[in-house]
């Protein structure tokens, strides 16, 4: 069994060395930590963070940022904010499509269905750019697997807003934010104490809603996140036992011949 | 390459063995005399195999969903995280896979360093494998280019634009290798053809070198010729099947391990962010088993030299059965090359941490001292130890090991304690 401690050993080796990678590069801040419930071995989603989450989104990210890759169906589905199906129809029906031609050849307009992905705030990039001052707001589906620190990095950027310090100067429409790569962000601060109005009663605080709508982003980033930890989990049971079997046949069949495996 | 002749039990085996021997391989294959002191070093061949035909299968199968097309890459690998059936978990064994199957190829290589497999007779296993592990960082390259995010689309950049260092045609060979002026679409159109395609190249080429070691057999950690078969050997099944199979499972664990809880760690965040050729990221940074080659070429400060450097430095290994000049197999007689062993592997280590850094300052003077000391173990340091160093006496078997200087210690030990049972 020495040899699978020498191979651990390489085995951290490397991945020490991964990490290191993830971690070095310029990093200037601390980022705040979160104790989410979707990073352990069995991490699910706090579903009604989920859905608070969602209604973040809609009413003050969605302005602004799309999420193209998502269908309103997704909204219902098993492992997300498990909306019900009318709840999601519901939903979806608030937005206006383009669909068509038609039979008279012509484009019309009608709620969305359930089918349907996102309604994008802007038409195309450049309107984006253009009405941003410059900076475009970046597709979110994504956007938690696209940042170096993930949700952690989301949410701290969300946090980050504060007071420029002393000689730094800033552009118009540029904000200081602590977590922010360079520090400098394009976007104003998007929270503040009851922007939205929650359903279930919890208190809309700054803090809150970060940690909502970062979990509700983590969940379009990895929309199968809680079906792989589950099936993960089966996975290393499986191969665990089987490994076992096999080691044990293999030592019957070796003890045929005086030499150790 | 059968030590002796095969004829199958039945009739219809008989008849179909006589046009076309395939039993006869069949028999080759399981009978096969195997050394019966190989260590756990030494399924890491069969762990690769597995590797290669994982990723061609994960491969076909994200093949039927993914559009080779620069507007909707990106889109299409989301379309597979999110709607195809399991299509998350094809992706990530396979993106992870490559991942795996470069650690497994690794330390298949430092093995064959450590144990001298590479010598006579044993040469053109090794130039085979050489050229299996070209094609696999080519592949690996493409493949890593087809979604089309930030790090696929300047990674690309970085490293076709290397071609352009050729004096004379390299322009025209960068722009033959784009399809145009930049790396745009037909870019991404011939790698996706390309990754499909060199899969089976890699598979032709490990069906020689398998054939290839078929022929002198396996070397073995005390790195001695042996008789075959005799009570040195052991039949490749069922005793190497099963304990590569147990390796293979413990590999396996490590494997799912990435796959489900850590699917993106391996991977750079920026490729999660649409191929956008107005904005360059921050750090280029090639996967983490291109970083040694990556250190080299960056270290040194001449473009074409650096891309020299770079592919030198496969090439010496390439020619390693030449460089090194000692007779001796085995690193466990070697004392003194045993020393130089672990300086080369901790070399490389060093080499593909500061590939990951930026180039700049303390980091490229240690890519600079770790990258001329590659070199020179290869060029200078092997070729001399050769002549220069005092083994330790080689045991004429692996039952008879030669009391003292043995390599197995616990074997000689259990072969006495057997006799005194007799």
């Amino acid at each position: 069994m020495k040899i699978f401690l020498k191979l651990t050993f390489l085995f951290i080796i490397i991945s020490s060395l991964t990490l290191s990678r993830v971690n070095a590069a310029g990093e200037q801040q601390e980022l705040l930590k979160v104790d989410w419930s979707f990073k352990s071995f069995f991490g699910k989603f706090d579903r009604a963070s989920l859905q608070r989450g969602y209604q973040v989104y809609t009413e003050v990210c969605a302005s602004c940022h799309s999420l193209k890759h998502l269908s309103y169906r997704n909204l219902a589905e098993k492992g997300g904010p498990e909306f019900t199906e009318l709840e999601a129809k519901a939903i979806a029906s608030n937005f206006e499509v383009t669909d068509g031609p038609n039979s008279d050849g012509e484009m019309f307009e009608r709620p969305a269905k359930l089918s349907d992905k996102f309604v994008m705030p802007y038409a195309n990039v450049q309107e984006a750019i253009a009405a941003n001052g410059g900076a475009y707001p970046p597709d979110m589906s994504v956007l938690v697997k696209a940042r170096k620190g993930g949700a952690n990095y989301i949410y701290s950027v969300l946090m980050g807003y504060d007071e420029p310090p002393a000689g730094m100067e800033l552009d118009d429409g540029v904000y200081y934010n602590k977590y922010m790569y360079g520090n400098k962000i394009k976007m104003s601060s998007p929270l503040d104490d009851d922007i939205v109005e929650y359903a279930d009663g919890t208190k809309a605080t700054v803090d809150q809603m970060a940690k909502d709508v970062t979990t509700f982003l983590q969940w379009t980033a990895e929309p199968h996140l809680e079906t792989r930890h589950k099936l993960g989990f089966r996975v290393i049971i499986y191969l665990s036992v089987l490994t076992v079997l096999v080691y044990f046949s293999m030592k019957k069949i070796w003890s045929r011949v005086e030499t150790k495996v | 390459m059968s030590d002796h002749e095969y004829t199958p039990k039945s009739k219809v085996g008989k008849w179909f063995n006589d046009r076309l021997p395939l039993l006869t391989l069949a028999n080759h294959l399981t009978d096969y005399p195997t050394p019966k002191n190989l260590n756990y070093w030494w399924t890491f061949g069969g762990i690769l195999t597995f590797c290669l035909i994982t990723q061609i299968i994960t491969g076909i199968v994200l093949g039927m969903h993914y559009v080779a097309h620069a507007d909707l890459a990106f889109q299409s690998v989301e379309h597979i995280m999110r709607d195809v059936n399991y299509g998350w978990l094809i992706r990530y064994v396979h993106a992870n896979g490559a991942s795996m199957f470069f650690l497994a190829v690794y330390i298949h290589i430092f093995r064959s360093l450590y144990y001298g497999s590479y010598k006579s007779p044993r040469e053109v296993i090794w130039i085979i494998g050489m050229l299996i592990y070209f094609l696999m960082m080519a592949t690996a390259f493409m493949g890593y280019v087809l979604p089309w995010g930030q790090m696929s689309f300047w990674g690309a950049t970085v490293i076709t634009n290397l071609f352009s260092a050729i004096p004379l045609v390299g322009e025209s060979i960068t722009n033959w290798l784009w399809g145009g002026y930049s790396v745009d679409n037909p870019t991404l159109t011939r790698f996706f053809s390309l990754h499909y395609l060199f899969p089976f190249l890699i598979l032709g080429l490990v069906v020689l070198h398998i054939w290839a070691l078929h022929v002198p057999g396996n070397n073995n950690p005390i790195g001695i010729d042996i008789k075959k078969p005799s009570k040195d050997t052991v039949p490749f099944h069922p005793y190497i099947v099963i304990k590569d199979a147990f390796a293979l499972l413990i590999f396996l664990l490590i494997f799912a391990f990435f796959v489900f809880f850590s699917p993106n760690i391996l991977g750079h965040a920026d490729n999660y962010i649409e191929a956008n050729p107005l904005v360059t990221p921050a750090h280029i940074v090639p996967e983490w088993y291109l970083l040694p080659f990556y250190a080299i070429l960056r270290s040194v400060p001449d473009k074409l030299l650096g891309v020299i450097a770079m592919f030198a430095a496969i090439f010496v290994l390439v020619i390693l059965p030449w460089l090194d000049t000692s007779k001796v197999r085995s690193t466990v007689f070697r004392p003194i090359y045993k020393q130089f062993y672990w300086f080369l592997v901790a070399d490389v280590l060093i080499l593909g941490y500061v590939g990951a850094m930026p180039a700049e300052g303390l980091y490229l003077l240690i890519a600079r001292v770790a990258t001329a000391y590659y070199f020179a173990h290869f060029l200078i340091i092997l070729p001399f130890l050769g002549f220069k160093e005092k083994t330790t006496p080689i045991p004429l078997s692996i039952t008879e090991p030669v009391l003292g200087g043995s390599a197995d210690l616990a074997m000689a030990r259990n072969n006495s304690g057997l006799k005194e049972k007799l």
